[in-house]
This record gives structure tokens, C-alpha cells and sequence, in this order.
């Protein structure tokens, strides 16, 4: 009833390739959009919008990042968060020493960085594949942070590694407030999240897929391997990138190299089993789940002793969130391997017959 | 020279205890092409319910043994059952993720359980060096180090004979070769399944008690784990031998970078060393020292 597509014609090529070819999606997207950007930053608290939306959105982009490289190019990785840790020390180290150079242009710098960083890191995945290269990618996870920590100059000289960035300027405006922070994260996860949905659809997302269906198989058809697999490295850590760099400026402030460890990694790859692997949206929804479920957990677990009278111990939450984690993960796996998108998309297939069965 | 052949001697000795976490990893693979990242959590998991059975209940050495065996074995047997069989025939990487899951849910369980904190635990050795040897030659080997090294090679010559001799044995690499040729002969693949989880666990109990004994039973072990990986990237995932080599040699290899490296990198490389030495090695020979060469067919 609400989602039916009876009388929408694509009478071009260019109709039928649209972004959003039906109607529906498209003025839903626009509304959300609108919301997002008109409607959130008037009625969010300060508390919603630091703690929750723009970790929330920064945290989107590395799964997207991610994403790109695991779902769509079928190459494991378990560093994302080293690739997100030279994004954040680039961006604070171009700022730095390039004070003139405008806070975007270094955070596309940083996420070059991490682009490059990646590429290297990717070598790997030309002769090894599965879970070996993801444990070659944990080389990554540890050597980067352990580089950063080591050399002072990344942190300029800091004794703790810790960075504290600079405020975020452009053309004069300073992001300061959380509300514009929040805007300017926003504005930054919309344009790249558009890019990527354009990039898979494009041949380079296919030349992915192909390779992550049958990457010799691929070869047999003519699809330059090297150059795919490094592009897939390349591009997701470039996401990732420029998410550390919006991490360290727009949600913590300070970070350290230690910060970006193996447990951001796992949550990320977490996010894209969660919410779908292979997906867009996925991405984001993932992200929004693991999010939202600590902080869920946290409640419900405390409401709950109080309500029988129990007395938790220290920690119990972030154990209880382990297993609920892991339990989550082999479920989806199990279940609905391609995770909430997967839900999401027969939810518009019911809507579309409904209130009819077929 | 002394103090280097010392450095490779020790390195060598804590090479045996990666390799009795790789073994771990080996058995599992070997027998069902499974990648298992929860071995680090099982040696954990392993380790804690012995110490927490000796500790709250207050049993005896083998009666803790034997009970954490038998929670081991469970656990094996609900693993095989709950996430391994509804994922048959999936991809490896799918196998290998569900496994990620799997290690958080045991480290979350196994804290749920005894809680967090550290327990000591002391299995009759002490960490201090062989005085003959420290005589004699001058070298400070450690009687904790050798026994654990001593452990691991009769671990590695049974489950060597186990794999070559018996019909179990036999059955496990043809499952491992292939699942469903092993099934369409009449391999029970559930059966095998849950005997090679119940053997991996035993394994983890030991090495989680060597572990254990040497830095105290905390969730640091899971990381142990973690060490194990680039061994076997080195030895290769398929090869019970290739993970004593390989142990061996990141156990050597370590020590030595952090005791001639170390000083010139600004220390602390141990955590990444054996990590960047195995992806350097794996663009030479990506299939390992003694892995199989594995042959793509479209």
C-alpha cells in the first residue's frame, strides 16, 4: 500500500541506473536528509548529539570504509582502526606543520595517507587470500599504533603520543558547538556515503564484486586484479581514513595511537557482519545497532538489578556486552548473513504486496 | 657469544609455548578447514575454570583437570552442534568470522562465570633456572621453560601419530580435505567434528595451564593467541610440524629483535615484530613453510 510501485516507468537508461529508481525511496531518503540536517540539531541534547550521533556517523564511514574492502571486495581485514589511526596523525600533522591548509583539505589529506598506508598493507592480498591475509592485516593493527607511539614526531613530541587536535576552521567558521560539529560530520558521511553508493554501482564495484565472487575467475575475464584489490584497499582506507581524522577532530579532541586498537577493528568488521556486508546502507545500520546496544545493554542490565534487587558486579556489563556480541555475530551469520540491509529489503518487499499475501 | 646463544635458548623455549597454542589452531584447521580465532578465548576459558574450580571448590589437582576437561569437551560438542553445523558448506572467511564471535562469547562467558580478575596458579614448577646448567655452562635456562617444551613435544608426537595411524585420525584429514566427499563416503562429519573441538580444547586446557603457570590466569592470555597467528602463517596453517618450526623460529627471532633490534627501534617491538617477519615471509612462499600448496580452479 505504502510502497507501491505501479505506474513508475523508466522510459531512459538513465531512469532505470537512477540512485534511488523508485519514487518512495527517493522522497524518503530526501526527508531523512532534511531531518537529519534541519530537524536533529534543533532537538538533540548536547548528550545525544557528542555521545551518541557523531560517534555514531564517524563510526558509519570506518564500516563503510570497510565495507567496501570485506563486502564488496571480499578481502578480510582486521586493521581498520590502524588505517583510521594514520587519518587522525596525518590530519593533525598536516593542520600542524600546513596551518594555512583548510580543515577539509587535510582531512582528504589524511585519508591519502591512510589510502597509501593502505595500499602497502594490501601487498599481501596479491598472493595470499581468507583468513590469511586477515592475520597479515593484523600486522597493521599492531605495527602502526607502535610507529605512532615510537616516533615523536607524529605526535609532535608529545611524551604520551596523545594528540590534541586543533579546532576546526573553514573559510572563518569555527566548528566549536557540538550542534555544528555534528552538522559538519553529517555533511561529510552524506557526500561520502553518496560516493561509494556511485562507486559500487559503477565497473569498478563490479570489477570488486567479481573479484570477491571468483577473483580467478576474474582474472580469466580480463579484470586487472592487482590494480582492483589495491584500488579496494586504497579507497577503504581512505574511509577509514577520514574517519579517524573526524575522530580525533570532531568526537574525542585528544586521542592516542593506543585508542585504535584491535578492539575498534573487530567492532567495525562487527558493524558490517551486523548490519550487511556488501551494503550501503548496511553499513550505517550496523553502525547504529552496535552503537546503541552498549548503551541499551547498560540500561536494561542496571534497571534490571534494581528491579530484582541484585547487586551487580564491577563490569559485568561490558562482559554481558561480550557475550551479546559474539552471540549476535555467529546469529547473523547463521541466519541472515546478509545482516539488517537483508531485513530491511524484505520488509519493502512485504510492504510492497501488503495487505495481500502474494 | 654466551649471552646470545642464552637470548636464542629462552627464545627458543617460549617459541614451544606459542607452538602449543598454534597446535591449537593446527587440529582444528587440519580436520575442518575451519580458521578457529577463539583458540586464545578456549585457552582462557580452559585456564580460568581450572583455577576457578581449585579456588571456590577447592579440589585437587586432577579433579580440576578433569572437570575443566569435561567443560572443554562440552564446549567442543556445542560448538560443533550450534555454529559450526548450521554453517556447513559456507565459505571459510564466513567460518572464520562466526569463530571471532565465538571468542567473545567465551571471553564474556568465562568472566560471567569467575569473574575478572587474576588468579595465580601454580602447578608445582618454578620459574627459575636449572642450577647444573647454570654451573656448568653458564646459562640461565629456565626448569618451568624445558618442562613446558617437554609437554609440548610429547603433545606434538601423540597428536603426530594420532593424525598418521589411527582410523579417527585418518578420517579427520579426509574431512579436512574435503566435507562433503568425506560425507558422501560415510564419515560421520558431526562426530569428527566434535572429536576435533574436544581435542582442541584439551590442547588449550594444557597450554592454558602452562600459560597460566607462567603469568598468572587473566585475560591477557586470550592474547596469547594472537601470538600464535604469525606462526602459523610462518609454519603453515595445515602442518602439525609447521607449527613447532614456526613457533620455534618467532620464539627466537623475538627475543633476538628485541634484545639487538629493540634497543635501535625504541623497544616494544615484540608486539608486532613476529606479525611484520611472517607478512615479509608470506609474499616469498604465501602458503608457508610447510603448508600445502593450494591450487585455484575456476
Amino acid at each position: 500500500m505504502f510502497y507501491r510501485e505501479a505506474g513508475q516507468f523508466k522510459a531512459s537508461y538513465a531512469e532505470d541506473q537512477a540512485l534511488f529508481p523508485i519514487r518512495q525511496d527517493r522522497i524518503g531518503f530526501i526527508a531523512l536528509l532534511v531531518i537529519a540536517f534541519a530537524v536533529v540539531p534543533g532537538i538533540a541534547s548536547d548528550y545525544w548529539l557528542t555521545a551518541i550521533l557523531i560517534p555514531f556517523l564517524i563510526i558509519s564511514l570506518a564500516a563503510l570504509g570497510l565495507n567496501i574492502l570485506t563486502g564488496y571486495a571480499g578481502q578480510l581485514s582486521l586493521g581498520s582502526a590502524a588505517f583510521m589511526a594514520v587519518g587522525a596523525f596525518a590530519a593533525y600533522n598536516i593542520e600542524l606543520r600546513l596551518p594555512w591548509m583548510p580543515a577539509l583539505a587535510s582531512f582528504a589529506l589524511g585519508g591519502l595517507a591512510a589510502a597509501l598506508i593502505g595500499i602497502a598493507f594490501g601487498l599481501p592480498s596479491l598472493r595470499i587470500k581468507g583468513f590469511y591475509l586477515a592475520v597479515a592485516t593484523l600486522a597493521a593493527q599492531f605495527f602502526i599504533p607502535w610507529l605512532l607511539t615510537k616516533v615523536g614526531w607524529f605526535s609532535n613530541y608529545s611524551p604520551s603520543g596523545v594528540i590534541t587536535t586543533q579546532p576546526v576552521q573553514i573559510m572563518g567558521f569555527v566548528f566549536d558547538s557540538p550542534a555544528r560539529k555534528y552538522l559538519l560530520v553529517l555533511a561529510i558521511a552524506v557526500v561520502l556515503a553518496l560516493a561509494a553508493k556511485n562507486l559500487v554501482r559503477s565497473g569498478i564495484g563490479r570489477a570488486w564484486m567479481a573479484v570477491r565472487d571468483m577473483d580467478v575467475a576474474a582474472e580469466v575475464i580480463g579484470i586487472p586484479i592487482v590494480r582492483t584489490k589495491l584500488l579496494a584497499f586504497a579507497v577503504s582506507s581512505f574511509y577509514c581514513g577520514v574517519a579517524g581524522a573526524l575522530y580525533a577532530f570532531a568526537y574525542l579532541g585528544s586521542v592516542d595511537p593506543d585508542g585504535f586498537n584491535l578492539d575498534l577493528s573487530f567492532r567495525i568488521l562487527f558493524m558490517i557482519i551486523i548490519g550487511g556486508m556488501g551494503s550501503i546502507l548496511g553499513s550505517f545500520l550496523g553502525a547504529a545497532f552496535i552503537t546503541l546496544l552498549p548503551i541499551f545493554l547498560d540500561i536494561l542490565l542496571t534497571e534490571g538489578a534494581l528491579a530484582f534487587n541484585l547487586n551487580l558486579e564491577a563490569g559485568v556489563t561490558s562482559m554481558a556486552q561480550l557475550v551479546v556480541f559474539g552471540a549476535l555475530i555467529i546469529f547473523f551469520l547463521i541466519v541472515e548473513p546478509h545482516g539488517l540491509a537483508r531485513l530491511w529489503q524484505i520488509a519493502k518487499e512485504k510492504l510492497r504486496l501488503w495487505p495481500f499475501p502474494y | 657469544m654466551g649471552f646470545f646463544f642464552e637470548v636464542l635458548i629462552g627464545g627458543l623455549l617460549a617459541g614451544v609455548m606459542y607452538s602449543l597454542v598454534a597446535l591449537g589452531f593446527v587440529l582444528i584447521y587440519k580436520a575442518s578447514g575451519v580458521f578457529n580465532f577463539a583458540q586464545g578465548a578456549m585457552v582462557f576459558f580452559a585456564a580460568l575454570t581450572f583455577v576457578g574450580l581449585r579456588e571456590h571448590y577447592a579440589l585437587g589437582f586432577w579433579w580440576a583437570f578433569a572437570i575443566a576437561l569435561a567443560t572443554m569437551i562440552a564446549l567442543g560438542v556445542l560448538t560443533e552442534r550450534i555454529v559450526l553445523r548450521p554453517l556447513v558448506n559456507q565459505p571459510q572467511i564466513t567460518l572464520f568470522m562466526a569463530t571471532i564471535g565465538l571468542a567473545f562469547f567465551i571471553e564474556g562467558v568465562a568472566q560471567l562465570m569467575w569473574g575478572a580478575k587474576v588468579y595465580p596458579l601454580d602447578i608445582g614448577l618454578k620459574d627459575e633456572p636449572i642450577a647444573a646448567l647454570l654451573q656448568e655452562l653458564d646459562m640461565v635456562i629456565s626448569r618451568f621453560d624445558l618442562t613446558a617444551a617437554l609437554v609440548a613435544g610429547v603433545l606434538v608426537t601423540v597428536l603426530a601419530v594420532f593424525f598418521q595411524v589411527t582410523r579417527v585420525g585418518r578420517a579427520l584429514r579426509a574431512v579436512a580435505d574435503d566435507h562433503q566427499a568425506a560425507l558422501s563416503v560415510g564419515i560421520p562429519l558431526k562426530t569428527i567434528w566434535a572429536i576435533v573441538w574436544s581435542v582442541a580444547g584439551f590442547v588449550a586446557l594444557v597450554a592454558g595451564l602452562m600459560w597460566g603457570a607462567r603469568n598468572g590466569v587473566q585475560f591477557a592470555l586470550t592474547f596469547v593467541a594472537l601470538k600464535a597467528l604469525p606462526v602459523l602463517i610462518l609454519g603453515g596453517f595445515d602442518s602439525v610440524l609447521g607449527a613447532i618450526v614456526g613457533g620455534l623460529i618467532i620464539g627466537a627471532a623475538e627475543k633476538l629483535a628485541e634484545v639487538y633490534l629493540g634497543p635501535v627501534l625504541g623497544g616494544g617491538i615484540e608486539g608486532w615484530f613476529a606479525y611484520v617477519a611472517a607478512l615479509l615471509f608470506l609474499l616469498v612462499r604465501p602458503e608457508g613453510l610447510f603448508g600445502e600448496k593450494h591450487i585455484d580452479r575456476v
